[in-house]
């Protein structure tokens, strides 16, 4: 059925929560801004200047005119010592019509030096290019791993090129353009990729560098002789292609796609329908304060191919809304939250709805907006952590694609129960209005005095209320802090901080991604406990 | 009466015989050379003869072959159209001998005004003002500037102008040498040059019976080379006195001769008023559209009605209104009149109330001959149609073409369509102030100048990025429904560069939930972007772009003028990095024999250099015929893959 929205656009409320999102828009913004400032004005001029292409340049060259990007991870490394963005970039786009995973290291920002956060970003783009069976696409300039930080990256980097190969064993094809240094250990990239594309008198690919050789072996070589282009395309049999320049690095790299024969399983979407509702609402419908609920369904109203969403057992657990929709031609099943709390009528609904998904080979997405499981003594005696299990187990034993979207609160059990990150979903966006943490602030100070008196009284001693309120301030700006999406997505928590605006875009974006890998529900779950 | 109809012509003419004929119920046959054998009137006509070949010299020149078609498809008339043999009094004679009917004047009165010289003695002879003759080998300089013309000629063929005697000798070869090879007469004569003058012409109609009209005066001062491209009825400098005595010397002139059937006598008229007999032209003129619209007469009906013996009424008709004709060809005014040739994508010209006839009321008439998806031949007039405007009145004609002209479609080779908006917007042809040295005191830099400004240029490169963008969108195998240029964290624009008229334009455009941004067209946004029409608005008005992609070529029409771009392509093909006609080595290897030399002239397979490698010889040879004009290797040189050992310019490349 199509849903009736009964948001009033120029009511105050709304008003009011539109003010405040924007507000937490702008503030990305400027976060994302900060990433594509990569190394800053002055190492942008001097790449500019030797005649390179930034990273984005790059990629903007190697998609299709005009095709959408997405890029992952912009804020890693957010509040960390390194770079926002963690000097590289990925994300999924069309190449030649295939949607492919993109990585592509930012040399201005310490020559394209991996640290511990690139690392992190770029294994998740390969879990991405894996699960999804993408093809990848690395853009190589890096000056190798960044050697303060090296016991964050030398034992688990190695991942890097077990990756590339176990992909490329999977049937999913790597290319590597290099459009510069790629050497040492970075010098497995180009070698563990099916293909391998080197720009001319730019592309330097060795294990080690003439000072090296020279200290190795006393043996005297230069660059071009050790990892030039023309030698890895004419000797040692490294690149596939030598290109002329970078630009011409792009088209090879564009031909090779091309000619990969890429064909997606399964039928493709249905047509794609607009919602009646304008997505330019998604951004008054978060209350600042989370304690506040909303109605998802006016979510969906606005992600909806044409607002239809038939709802699943809509009297039943009311306060977990499931049901059927499609979202740019692709079907998928929505679990929303619409009041905050999970009690068990809920967890069984769910439950019982990701198995029917998983039965009609059907994606799901999750909207969250919970403050977790209900907690107190007929709950418990309800069997609310047997409920709760189920809806965890169905979860996480679910094989069909899962997308998460973090609206509001993300709290406790219940980040599990809606497909947090630790139950790997294939994609999962925060709105900046977003906060996941084990508890709210407020409820985790509290608890946190609440044991403090408790074992005070207990030694038989006078608890100190001042103490005590110094104490609750800090913790509760402390999981403040920890619990909202730049932080998060600083830690690759996620996969990005998105605009709600662009919510519809990102799911179809998405949901397309997926259907590159067949979708296929479970054959089988954990043992219900009933 | 006639049953069938041979029209030995092609093109817009060619058309405009068959509607006629068809209208009269009378069978048709369409002749055409091979390029020609798409054309439209080879589908318009009842059946169609083939003249092998492409040079008008073995098609629509080749009288046996006309005739040869004429037999086989049971014609029992031959209309000859203009141009070609339409005044060959010896083919007229050959049809009549065929026992055809030749529409179109006697035999005799076509030779008699075949030569100029001949014409312009019997003129006199009938008291018909003549220019005074001059002998090439004896004017003085007191003749100067005069004209050398060829006395066969016609359409400005074989004309030059020479205002210093020095320049005398040169102009007569030219004129003699062009007139040889146009008209197969090298005869041409001088006239002294009448500066200021316009060109008028009678539209004459005779029967059999004695009866002749005189249809009025057309002015066709606007030329370009000799040749008209703005002709109109009736001329803004003949009021009914001068009108009355045209007319009279005009009737006097057809009488003089006998003539029969449609023909024009041409007059240059004087700043003065005086005017002066130039030439009888023997059958249907390119400009008798005007006259028809004017007088409210169908010449070619009358033409064959003519040949088939019927009597003209005695009332001449009365005219009504004005007409004016512009002839749009596929050539470069900026470019010296540079004729164009190849593939005409789309031919439109909006509103058009009638084709090859006179609109039922004030309008706008079109006789085109080509259409969209035809081509536009290398061996032919590049006349792409006649446009012609009838109005109440002068001014109001203008206006008509003007707008008429400006919507047009016209895309493939470059056109003279803007310098003809140009023209009938011009406030000197407003009033009236035309000569035949209208266009070089004008000048072309005015008159040839783009009718698109940079604004407009700039516009219509974004229209045409975004027309790109939407067909691509439209067309993409993956995520074609999310929105264009979608991005999470934007870095830069999209970009198109396009080559334009005035070079290198790069279209950048952001389109996000704030609707288009450019840098190029800043404060313009966009309504709206489908592959065919972009819809932009710009200082609060909506402007709407009509874009056609051809290959790389991209039109783009709209209210500011038509613009053509060529797209550039987004990344460089590593072949174009190599010189044409380049021979690289094909591994890497020895030059064991170099067995030709700088400047040597090659045919195509002739071995130029052996190489060795992997103990083989490998001759490389010469892919084209021409001259060697780089040698870059010597024997006993080593040379790597990919090397340029010679490069060969192509002899037809010279």
């Amino acid at each position: 059925m199509t849903l009736k929205s009964t948001l009033d656009t120029r009511g105050p409320e709304y008003r009011e929560r539109r003010a405040a999102m924007l507000e937490k828009i702008a503030a990305l913004d400027a976060e994302h801004a900060k990433a594509l400032e990569g190394g800053g004005e002055k190492y942008v001029a001097r790449h500019h200047a030797r005649g390179k292409m930034l990273a984005r340049e790059r990629i903007e060259m190697l998609l299709d005119p005009d095709s959408p990007f997405l890029e992952l991870s912009p804020l890693a490394a957010w509040g960390s010592d390194f770079s926002v963005g963690a000097s590289v970039v990925t994300g999924i786009g069309v190449v030649e019509g295939v949607e492919c995973v993109i990585v592509a290291n930012d040399p201005t920002v310490r020559g394209g030096a991996s640290n511990p956060w690139t690392v992190k970003k770029s294994f998740r783009a390969s879990d991405i290019a894996l699960k999804n069976r993408l093809p990848l696409v690395n853009l190589v300039e890096s000056g190798g791993a960044d050697l303060p930080t090296q016991k964050e990256i030398f034992i688990p980097g190695g991942r890097m090129f077990r990756d590339l190969t176990r992909l490329s064993a999977a049937g999913i094809p790597t290319i590597a353009l290099v459009f510069g240094n790629s050497t040492a250990g970075g010098a497995y990239i180009p070698g563990m990729c099916d293909y391998v594309v080197m720009v001319k008198e730019r592309a330097k690919v060795f294990l080690g560098g003439p000072p090296l050789v020279k200290m190795a072996t006393g043996e005297e070589a230069g660059d071009e002789e050790l990892g030039g282009a023309e030698m890895h395309a004419r000797a040692s049999g490294l690149a596939d292609y030598m290109a002329v320049d970078e630009a011409d690095a792009l088209r090879l790299g564009r031909q090779i796609v091309k000619n990969l024969g890429h064909r997606k399983p399964g039928p493709p979407p249905g047509p794609v329908e607009e919602p009646l509702y304008d997505a330019d609402e998604l951004a008054g419908i978060v209350p600042e304060d989370l304690k506040v609920p909303f109605d998802p369904r006016e979510v969906i109203a606005r992600i909806a191919d044409g607002s239809r969403f038939d709802e699943f057992k809509p009297l039943y657990g009311t306060s977990l809304v499931t049901g059927w929709t499609r979202v740019h031609g692709h079907r998928v099943g929505v679990l929303a939250n619409a009041q905050g709390v999970l009690f068990s009528e809920e967890a069984q609904k769910a439950a019982q709805f990701i198995q029917l998904a998983n039965q009609r080979d059907t994606p799901l997405l999750f909207l969250h907006n919970t403050t977790g499981y209900m907690v107190g003594k007929d709950y418990e005696q309800a069997g609310i952590i047997k409920h709760g299990a189920l809806m965890i187990n169905a979860v996480a034993n679910s094989t069909v694609p899962h997308l998460t979207i973090v609206m509001g609160a993300s709290y406790g059990a219940g980040n599990y129960g809606m497909c947090g990150r630790a139950y790997d979903p294939r994609f999962l966006f925060t709105w900046p209005s977003a906060k996941s943490a084990v508890m709210g602030p407020q409820q985790l100070a509290g608890v946190l005095s609440i044991v403090a008196r408790q074992a005070a009284e207990a030694r038989g001693q006078a608890y100190d209320e001042e103490q005590d309120r110094a104490m609750r301030e800090m913790v509760e700006s402390q999981i403040e802090a920890e619990s909202l999406p730049f932080f998060l997505s600083g830690r690759l928590y996620d996969d990005g901080v998105i605009d709600p605006r662009d919510t519809r875009t990102v799911l179809g974006l998405c949901l397309s991604a997926v259907h590159n890998a067949p979708v296929r529900g479970a054959d089988g779950f954990g043992v219900f406990r009933m | 009466m006639i049953a069938r109809v041979l029209v030995a012509n092609r093109g817009e003419i060619a058309r405009r015989v068959l509607r006629a004929c068809r209208d009269l119920g009378i069978g048709t046959v369409a002749v055409h050379s091979d390029p020609d054998a798409g054309a439209p009137h080879v589908r318009e006509a009842d059946v169609a003869g083939r003249l092998p070949g492409a040079s008008p010299a073995e098609t629509y020149l080749s009288a046996g072959r006309l005739l040869a078609v004429a037999r086989s498809a049971g014609a029992d008339a031959v209309h000859p159209g203009y141009g070609f043999l339409s005044e060959n009094a010896d083919f007229a004679r050959a049809v009549i001998d065929a026992g055809l009917t030749w529409i179109g004047p006697p035999p005799a009165a076509i030779a008699a005004m075949g030569s100029k010289i001949e014409a312009k003695k019997l003129m006199a002879a009938a008291d018909v003002p003549v220019l005074p003759e001059l002998d090439p080998a004896q004017v003085t300089g007191a003749d100067f500037p005069l004209l050398v013309k060829a006395s066969a000629g016609g359409g400005g063929r074989g004309m030059r102008i020479v205002r210093t005697p020095d320049g005398l000798p040169d102009a007569v070869a030219a004129a003699r040498r062009e007139a040889e090879s146009a008209f197969g007469d090298p005869t041409v004569f001088c006239e002294p040059l009448l500066e200021g003058a316009r060109h008028i012409e009678v539209q004459i109609l005779a029967d059999a019976h004695g009866t002749v009209w005189a249809l009025g005066e057309r002015e066709c001062s606007i030329q370009r080379r000799h040749q008209k491209i703005v002709e109109e009825a009736p001329s803004p400098a003949v009021g009914p006195g001068l009108r009355a005595e045209l007319c009279g010397a005009a009737a006097s002139a057809a009488r003089a001769i006998g003539y029969t059937g449609a023909g024009t006598v041409e007059f240059m008229l004087a700043r003065d008023g005086r005017f002066f007999f130039l030439e009888v032209n023997t059958r249907l003129q390119v400009e008798h559209p005007v006259t028809e619209c004017v007088y409210g007469v169908d010449l070619v009906r009358l033409q064959i009605e003519i040949a088939e013996g019927a009597r003209l009424p005695d009332a001449v008709p009365e005219p009504r209104g004005h007409a004016v004709e512009v002839r749009l060809y596929a050539e470069d005014p900026a470019l010296d009149w540079r004729p164009g040739s190849g593939a005409l994508h789309t031919f439109e010209v909006p509103d058009v109330d009638a084709e090859f006839a006179v609109p039922a009321s004030y309008g706008l008439r079109l006789d085109s001959g080509v259409e969209s998806g035809g081509e536009i031949g290398v061996h032919y007039d590049p006349m792409l149609a006649k446009v012609i405007a009838w109005a109440p009145d002068r001014r109001a004609a203008a206006r008509r073409l003007a707008a008429g002209l400006r919507g047009a479609r016209v895309h493939g080779p470059a056109t003279n369509r803007d310098l003809l908006v140009r023209i009938l917007e011009e406030p000197g042809f407003l009033d009236g102030d035309t000569d035949t040295g209208y266009l070089d005191r004008i000048g072309l830099d005015v008159l040839a100048a783009p009718l698109a400004g940079e604004d407009a240029v700039r516009m219509s490169a974004l229209a045409a990025a975004l027309a790109g963008a939407a067909a691509d969108r439209a067309a993409a195998p993956a995520l074609g429904g999310l929105p264009s240029g979608w991005r999470n964290v934007r870095s830069q624009p999209q970009r198109r560069t396009f080559e334009g008229p005035s070079g290198t334009v790069t279209a950048d455009y952001r389109l996000d939930r704030d609707g288009l941004v450019s840098g190029l067209c800043p404060g313009t946004s966009l309504v709206s972007a489908a592959p065919e029409r972009v819809v932009l608005e710009h200082d609060g008005l909506r402007e709407t772009f009509t874009v056609t992609t051809a290959g790389d070529s991209v039109y783009v029409d709209s209210r500011l003028g038509s613009v053509t771009f060529r797209a550039v392509p987004r990344f460089a093909d590593p072949s174009s990095h190599i010189a044409p006609g380049s021979l690289l080595a094909p591994m890497p290897g020895t030059v064991v024999r170099v067995e030709t030399e700088q400047g040597a002239a090659v045919t195509e397979g002739q071995t130029l250099v052996v190489l060795e490698a992997m103990k083989m010889e490998h001759r490389i040879a010469a892919p084209a015929s021409g001259t060697v004009a780089e040698l870059n290797v010597t024997a006993g040189r080593q040379v790597e893959s990919g090397a340029v050992l010679a490069v060969i310019e192509e002899a037809s490349a010279q």
